[in-house]
């Protein structure tokens, strides 16, 4: 059973040793030694322990490492290319846009799978596609601000 | 180095002893106060400076404030400056980070360690070059002779490596305030950029070579006991190390999280339950009923003539239920107990007092404890970071490996302490005048600080040794801010402690601040509203304080306040209004303005916040940004306890144990918050965490009352209880 699955993580492929059924954030986590997501609730609730599963935002505590199949995976480290930071990165040191920082992977993935496909949304899009990020600090208005920003330095990059 | 030799130390807790209502006493706990200068800092060979603090930072950002004040002192640039915090064999014993006192003791004593240190240098350098003292100039850690900038020699080299070996003495003199450069300038705080680059940042992050996974099987009710278990319920799960069960403590490690979880999940075990709490409707009865020990803070004037000839008598009782402080990350520690030295890895907001602890738990001497301090998820309080310690210790002995330990959510929810439930109820007198003659408050509260100082305060020592307690015999903290800063001619205060709260219970920003500042708040709002007075002009006849009036009419200012008596008569659906609160944090400290701005939907009982607008003023301003991330945090997380929050049980069990039962403020209902900031560079520099915690639910209560006439006397406002309210 162990061998059987290959999941390719922030470009690199990575034969996994666990069970088949063990969720995505265990392998991230411990198998290939990431931090980026963070485990909160396990209950897909909080989204703490978000990827990038294509384009697509997903939580990770619950989803079975077997169901990933070809899709590329990115982590929160696997937005930096070549030692740059991510725009929307970028943006959250930018406005300072944390307290504890624990939740703030959630947040950054969501945000950029959002800009991605919406370039430029409203303000009532941002608040829906973060409600399922939950923040304990109260940082949300740095958040709100750090998307903002995010979207400046991203449509400064020569289009959409 | 081992910076903490023992010289000179004396106990902060008894020179600041008996100090009424306050934070420090808890803040301080144990704590040894250290002259040493080596214990707090050191000049490295290679130019960067090692500054010590006991202290940990749990998110607020203060690893950057005192790292600011060092550069400041000491003049070298912030890069140059790397803290070291919360480290039983590398910095001092500070006691427990609480009460928003950091800045105050350790960013003092840093501030004296610098200065001494940047004397002793200049001194030395002044020796070197044969000149005086004024001759020479600091430009980032390099000391220069001011006519022959050649002649010049660097901190490093001065040191030599060397140790200062000197105490830094009382009367130590720092820089003048106002000539500051680097504090009082924003300051990016250091920890962000690895933080969204997921670097390890975390507790959660930390592997040590070797180490096993753990996870618990606590009982399902606190007064479960624990009758048998059935370890052949596990068979078919790989990597289980061992099941480790003492009493009613139990909990499984294996070799992998995910094995660890598994194995939780199937272990068949029988527990006894017994209904050991007060049915959740009964729970202000219950607490107004309990025998109390009473301190009264204030009796002035002659309340009961006053009470008597009032032209109107006012009685109001506000209740607060208990609290989560939900920290988004689970707590989390890491154990290695060997034989002669035990290794623990933990966010605890007390290093030093939890080593002690441990220490106990194991029945080992305090210095075989090593307790270091890694950040976790925000805590605001007391959470499950020092019971999560003692569970890694209990795991690790028991298999003789390094064992990280993880909660889960619903771990978490249920024995994490709550913040306390409380009651209060305030009497007060008008004269014909619509003047304020009589004020008489009461609080019935638990205890809100019941720190890990024995085994038998964390959940670990509770289980191992059978005996659910709740009651430590520690009663404090539901002072704060009873007592207004108002000039009433006749008032009592008294507080009415709890000796046993229902639910396990302890420390949650400002402790009984916001509670008591809520009802204190609305009260005032209450009677400012039967004299017919709008609610700034009623608090301004009774705040004589220069500073503190400013502070009022910032925040009233800066919301546009419109001066007028509440409520407004507006019979639509959809109505609007806007609160005002005000507290003088434990009466002495930082000072807090909070105007909320609502709108409520009369059918279904919604509230809205729009706005809320928060004038603070805390003295000194050390990194105004930092300061901003504080009051916004604290005001969006006091105003989802407001509108959102209640810890759910019944006479069994916590039904509060996910987000779901557990609601908080989400994105969409985060409304705008505006900062009005009042900088006081020649007054002391005080904490900033908690203050503006105590404002929001009575603004937003205030709000609600000024939009609709319906008065909330009950934490959470839930749509539920404004539409009873509506009159």
């Amino acid at each position: 059973m162990s061998g059987d699955i290959v999941i390719t993580v922030n470009g690199k492929t990575h034969t996994v040793q666990s069970a088949a059924d063990t969720p995505l954030l265990y392998v991230l986590r411990n198998e290939i030694g990431l931090n980026g997501p963070h485990f909160g609730c396990g209950g897909e609730k909080c989204g703490a322990c978000m990827v990038l599963v294509g384009a697509e935002p997903k939580l990770s505590c619950h989803l079975p490492v077997s169901e990933i199949g070809r899709a590329r995976i990115t982590t929160l480290e696997g937005l930096i290319e070549e030692g740059e930071l991510h725009p929307v990165q970028r943006a959250f040191i930018d406005e300072q846009a944390i307290q504890c920082g624990y939740c703030v992977n959630g947040m950054i993935i969501t945000t950029a799978a959002l800009l991605w496909k919406n370039p430029h949304p409203t303000d009532e899009q941002v608040r829906t596609a973060l409600d399922g990020n939950l923040c304990r600090c109260g940082s949300h208005l740095r958040i709100l601000r750090a998307v903002r920003r995010a979207e400046t330095l991203m449509s400064g990059y020569g289009g959409e | 180095m081992m910076a903490n030799r023992g010289r000179q130390m004396q106990s902060e807790g008894k020179r600041r002893g008996g100090r009424r209502g306050s934070g420090r006493q808890e803040a301080s706990w144990g704590a040894q106060l250290t002259n040493w200068l080596d214990d707090w800092l050191e000049i490295n060979p290679d130019g960067t400076i090692t500054a010590f603090s006991g202290k940990v930072e749990l998110g607020t950002g203060v690893r950057t404030a005192l790292a600011q004040i060092v550069a400041e002192e000491l003049e070298v640039s912030i890069e140059r400056v790397h803290m070291v915090m919360g480290d039983t064999q590398r910095t001092p014993d500070e006691g427990y980070t609480a009460g928003s006192m950091t800045i105050n003791s350790s960013g003092t004593a840093l501030r004296n360690a610098a200065a001494q240190a940047r004397l002793v240098l200049l001194d030395l350098a002044s020796k070197l070059f044969t000149v005086n003292l004024d001759e020479l100039v600091v430009q980032d850690g390099v000391i220069s002779v001011i006519r022959d900038p050649q002649r010049k020699v660097s901190y490093a080299e001065l040191m030599g490596g060397k140790n200062f070996d000197l105490e830094i003495p009382d009367n130590v003199s720092v820089k003048d305030s106002l000539t500051y450069t680097v504090v009082g300038k924003s300051t990016p705080r250091e920890d962000i950029p690895r933080k969204v680059a997921g670097q390890s940042a975390f507790i959660q992050d930390l592997r040590v070579p070797g180490m096993l996974h753990g996870r618990l099987v606590r009982p399902p009710s606190v007064g479960a006991e624990f009758i048998s278990m059935d370890e052949s319920s596990l068979s078919g799960v790989p990597g289980v190390v061992k099941v480790v069960q003492r009493n009613n403590f139990i909990g499984i490690v294996a070799e992998h999280e995910e094995q660890a979880i598994q194995a939780v999940q199937k272990l068949k075990v029988e527990w006894r339950e017994q209904a050991t709490l007060p049915p959740m409707q009964d729970l202000y009865t219950t607490l107004r009923s309990s025998p109390t020990q009473d301190n009264l803070l204030i009796n002035q004037g002659d309340l009961e003539i006053a009470w008597r000839n009032a032209f109107h008598q006012l009685i109001a009782t506000y209740y607060q239920p208990y609290h989560a402080h939900a920290s988004i990350g689970p707590s989390c520690a890491v154990a290695d107990v060997k034989k002669d030295q035990i290794t623990v890895w933990a966010s605890t907001p007390g290093p030093y007092p939890l080593s002690g602890t441990l220490a106990k738990l194991l029945d080992v001497p305090p210095e075989k404890v090593h307790l270091i301090h890694v950040e976790g998820a925000g805590s605001y309080g007391q959470n499950g970071s020092d019971d999560a310690a003692a569970d890694a210790v209990i795991l690790s002995q028991a298999v003789g490996r390094p064992v990280r330990l993880q909660w889960s959510r619903q771990d978490e929810f249920v024995w994490e302490p709550k913040a306390p439930a409380m009651v209060m109820e305030v009497s007060g007198g008008l004269d014909a005048l619509g003047n304020v003659v009589a004020w008489d408050y009461q609080v019935w509260s638990p205890s809100h600080v019941a720190r890990a100082h024995s085994p038998e305060q964390l959940v670990a020592g509770q289980l191992l040794s059978g005996q659910p307690s709740t009651q430590f015999g520690f009663s404090f903290g539901a002072e704060r801010n009873a007592l207004t800063n108002y000039s009433f001619p006749n008032q009592r205060v008294t507080v009415h402690y709890i000796a046993d709260s229902p639910l396990r219970a302890s420390s949650f920003r400002s402790l009984g601040g916001a509670e008591n500042t809520f009802a204190n708040e609305s009260f005032m709002d209450e009677l400012a509203a039967a004299a017919r007075v709008d609610a700034v002009e009623f608090r301004l006849r009774y705040l004589p304080d220069e500073r503190a009036r400013q502070v009022l009419k910032s925040a009233a200012s800066k919301a546009g306040w419109e001066a007028r008596p509440s409520p407004q008569r507006m019979g639509n659906k959809l109505v609007q209004g806007r609160g005002i609160a005000f507290a003088w944090y434990e009466n002495d400290q930082a000072i807090v303005a909070s105007v909320a701005h609502v709108q409520v939907d009369t059918e279904s009982g919604a509230v809205c916040v729009k706005r809320i607008v928060v004038a603070h003023d805390c003295g000194l301003i050390i990194n105004p940004d930092g300061l901003r991330n504080q009051i916004e945090g604290s005001t969006i997380q006091s105003l989802s306890r407001a509108l959102k929050e209640e810890v759910m049980f019944d006479e069994w069990r916590i039904k509060s144990v996910d987000w779901e039962s557990y609601p908080i403020l989400t994105f969409s209902e985060v409304p705008d918050v505006e900062i009005v900031l009042i900088d006081r560079p020649d007054q002391p520099a005080l904490g900033a965490g908690e203050p503006s915690t105590t404002t929001t639910a009575a603004a937003v209560a205030n709000a609600i009352f000024d939009a609709t006439g319906a008065r909330l006397r009950q934490v959470p406002f839930t749509p539920g209880r404004v539409k009873a309210a509506l009159p």
